[in-house]
């Protein structure tokens, strides 16, 4: 009984705004925009704001990664002919983070060297990357075909790499994939196995794994390509000794990152004359992000509340008219018996009804337009569950909000000055 | 008749109604000191010039205000010390209002007008459209109940206005100047429905300028500056 006549008030609130269809539409495009941009830019938000928390995570939240650097006061010296440069990180550094700190669980070198691999007639510009058998628990990319080399590979100094599907697919082309030989610089190593590689260059941050990657055993760079990399350019020798490029430190606790990154700091500086190593810590950079995604909220979620603040004031408007133009029915009413809060009810109603038609519609646009975005300009998306329930939310506040002054303005008129309005 | 204690009294009854309306330091006796009884089932006529205090009066009458003095008795209550909810109770529960402008609500269908009290009132749809229906039946309009105000003539319009004040079964109808924008022949008309609903034993209050409609009244109260000047009784 009750049910059905609040059903019924809403039935008449409807049926009084279709009486100005047109009106009614333009009144509700202020909330219809508002919650609109409110959803889609939450949505461009919280998909960008993911694309670099994945990515960062990427990187291993409990890793730690040092990097070789090369320091600044001994490059671009152009009149130097031949030009040597020590830097970077030692095997020894290696060995001293494994045995220095208990709360490492375990650490990866990489040695990078640039290489062109050869199979047949086809060749690709290479990053021979050697490292350890954990490189490929660490990195956490599937192997797609055959083995990843082993601790015994590493003992054994076998001549084996393992290819990512593009590196694969560039250079066998439709060959048997598993079991060729790639001549890369002088020795041919085996194929043994192919892992997935990342698709795409990726965003601002680096990944530490890349597409045109060939892994091979730590020791068996080390002995076919020494540490000495020399590079030829326009009548210049360049030349680099770096034993090597990266640690990637695994820790045990996520309580145990950035304590320890600091620890390796002091200790590497202790050991480093120049400051050729620079240590990034991916969990400080994805709370970074974080913190970085919610200012972001915060400032699209303050514009996107302005054009909320703007389309209520539209409603609030039109509902003050329509109260003045609707003086005498009030007049009426409230001679036939209505009280003030019925009076304050209908006119509150359509205030509400309107605000969550336009909530309605503003959804509507607010879930097209970012997969208008997702699909023409490929950038990523997401439309939170959240932000619709705010958005529902909003705009039931913006017609209550707005609509109150109005429907207290109607209910307090005096219905015999009501009833001589004209 | 005035000594009828209040809560026993079921007609309306005004005992030294004073009411002055105050603008800035101006102020004006609407009403000073008007006491009438309306035995239940009479008909009145009241007239007076202009500005003698007919709407005034009306107004009290009708709960749309408070007088300033004085008590008014209505169905057994002395309503001039009610606030506004409760007047609007009254109203509601009590009364029926005849304008001179018919004052229906032009986007709502001639059902849905004589519905409205009962809307307030929380009947039933199925209900109040059978109540609307034999209301409309009674004043002639039992084809019209679809139509909206606007496509229908004065006379049919104040009809409408009628049955919708009757809708809610009033202890006491009121109507100011309820053919003073009709013609003579659609006053006579209307008059002549008021007369009948009388007979069928509803108190009737109505205000008017012209003779020959007090003369359906069965007395007739005149004002002057604010007071009764005389009363004049069974005008038949
Ligand atoms: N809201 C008001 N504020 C101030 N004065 C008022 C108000 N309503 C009525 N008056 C004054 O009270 C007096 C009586 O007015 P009322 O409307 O009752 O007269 P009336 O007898 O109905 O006149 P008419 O025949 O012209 O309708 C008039 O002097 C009028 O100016
Ligand atoms: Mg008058």
């Amino acid at each position: 009984m009750r049910q059905s006549r609040f059903f019924r008030d809403i039935q008449l609130g409807v049926k009084n705004l279709m009486l100005h269809k047109l009106r009614s539409f333009l009144t509700t495009l202020g909330v219809v925009f508002g919650v609109g941009s409110v959803i889609a830019m939450l949505a461009v938000g919280e998909g960008a704001g993911r694309q670099a928390l994945e990515e960062i995570r990427k990187l291993g939240s409990h890793n730690i990664i040092v990097s070789a650097m090369k320091p600044v006061e001994e490059t671009g010296s152009r009149n130097v002919r031949i030009f040597r440069s020590i830097y970077g990180l030692l095997y020894e550094d290696a060995r001293r983070v494994r045995e220095s700190f208990p709360a490492v669980r375990q650490i990866v070198p990489v040695k990078v060297v640039r290489k062109e691999g050869r199979l047949g007639k086809r060749s690709l510009e290479l990053r021979v990357v050697g490292t350890t058998s954990d490189w490929f628990q660490l990195v956490r990319r599937p192997l797609i075909a055959g083995r990843a080399f082993s601790r015994l590979d590493t003992e054994k100094r076998a001549n084996v790499m393992v290819l990512t599907e593009y590196g694969a697919r560039r250079l066998l082309a439709t060959k048997a994939t598993i079991g060729e030989f790639l001549r890369v610089g002088g020795d041919y190593f085996e194929v043994i196995g192919i892992v997935r590689s990342e698709s795409g260059v990726g965003g601002s941050i680096q990944t530490p794994d890349r597409q045109i990657d060939a892994y091979i055993p730590l020791s068996v760079a080390r002995e076919r390509f020494g540490d000495v990399f020399t590079q030829r350019t326009s009548g210049s020798f360049t030349s680099e000794r770096v034993e090597l490029h990266q640690l990637i430190v695994e820790v045990k606790t996520l309580e145990d990152v950035e304590p320890t990154a600091a620890a390796i700091e002091t200790m590497l500086a202790r050991f480093h004359k120049k400051k050729d190593y620079r240590i990034s810590v991916p969990l400080a950079l994805l709370r970074q992000a974080e913190a970085t995604k919610r200012t972001f909220n915060i400032v699209l979620g303050s514009i996107a509340g302005i054009s909320l603040l703007v389309g209520g004031i539209g409603i609030m408007n039109i509902m003050l008219a329509s109260v003045t133009e609707r003086t005498r029915e009030i007049g009426i009413r409230r001679a036939i018996g209505a009280k003030r809060r019925q009076i304050v009810a209908q006119f509150l109603i359509e205030t509400v009804v309107l605000s969550m038609v336009g909530g309605g519609i503003g959804i509507g646009i607010g879930i097209l337009i970012p997969w208008l975005i997702t699909r023409f300009a490929g950038m990523p998306t997401v439309v939170t569950a959240s932000s619709l329930a705010l958005s529902v939310g909003i705009s039931m506040c913006v017609g209550l909000v707005f609509g109150i002054y109005p429907a207290l303005r109607a209910a307090r008129l005096d219905p015999i000055e009501a009833l001589r309005h004209e | 008749m005035n000594n009828i204690p209040a809560n026993r009294f079921r007609g309306a009854r005004m005992e030294n109604i004073s009411k002055v309306y105050r603008m800035g330091d101006q102020q004006v006796r609407a009403l000073a000191g008007v006491s009438a009884v309306f035995e239940p089932g009479s008909f009145w006529a009241v007239m007076g010039p202009s500005g003698s205090g007919k709407s005034t009066m009306l107004n009290l009458l009708g709960c749309l205000d408070r007088p300033t003095d004085g008590r008014y008795i209505l169905g057994g209550r002395d309503v001039s010390v009610l606030d506004d909810d409760e007047l609007s109770d009254i109203r509601l529960k009590h009364l029926g209002f005849i304008f001179q402008s018919f004052n229906l609500i032009p986007q709502l269908t001639v059902e849905e007008n004589i519905q409205l009290p009962l809307y307030y009132l929380g009947w039933s749809p199925d209900r109040s459209t059978d109540r609307a229906r034999e209301l409309a039946e009674m004043v002639g309009l039992g084809d019209r109940l679809g139509h909206r105000p606007t496509e229908l003539s004065g006379g049919q319009q104040q009809r409408v206005a009628i049955a919708r004040a009757l809708a809610n079964d009033p202890t006491v109808l009121l109507a100011d100047e309820p053919t003073g924008n009709l013609d003579t022949a659609t006053g006579e008309e209307i008059m002549g429905l008021l007369a009948e609903l009388n007979q069928q034993g509803k108190t009737i209050i109505m205000v008017t300028h012209d003779r020959d409609v007090a003369a359906h009244a069965r007395q007739c109260l005149i004002l002057r500056d604010g007071a009764v000047e005389r009363i004049e009784g069974g005008v038949h």
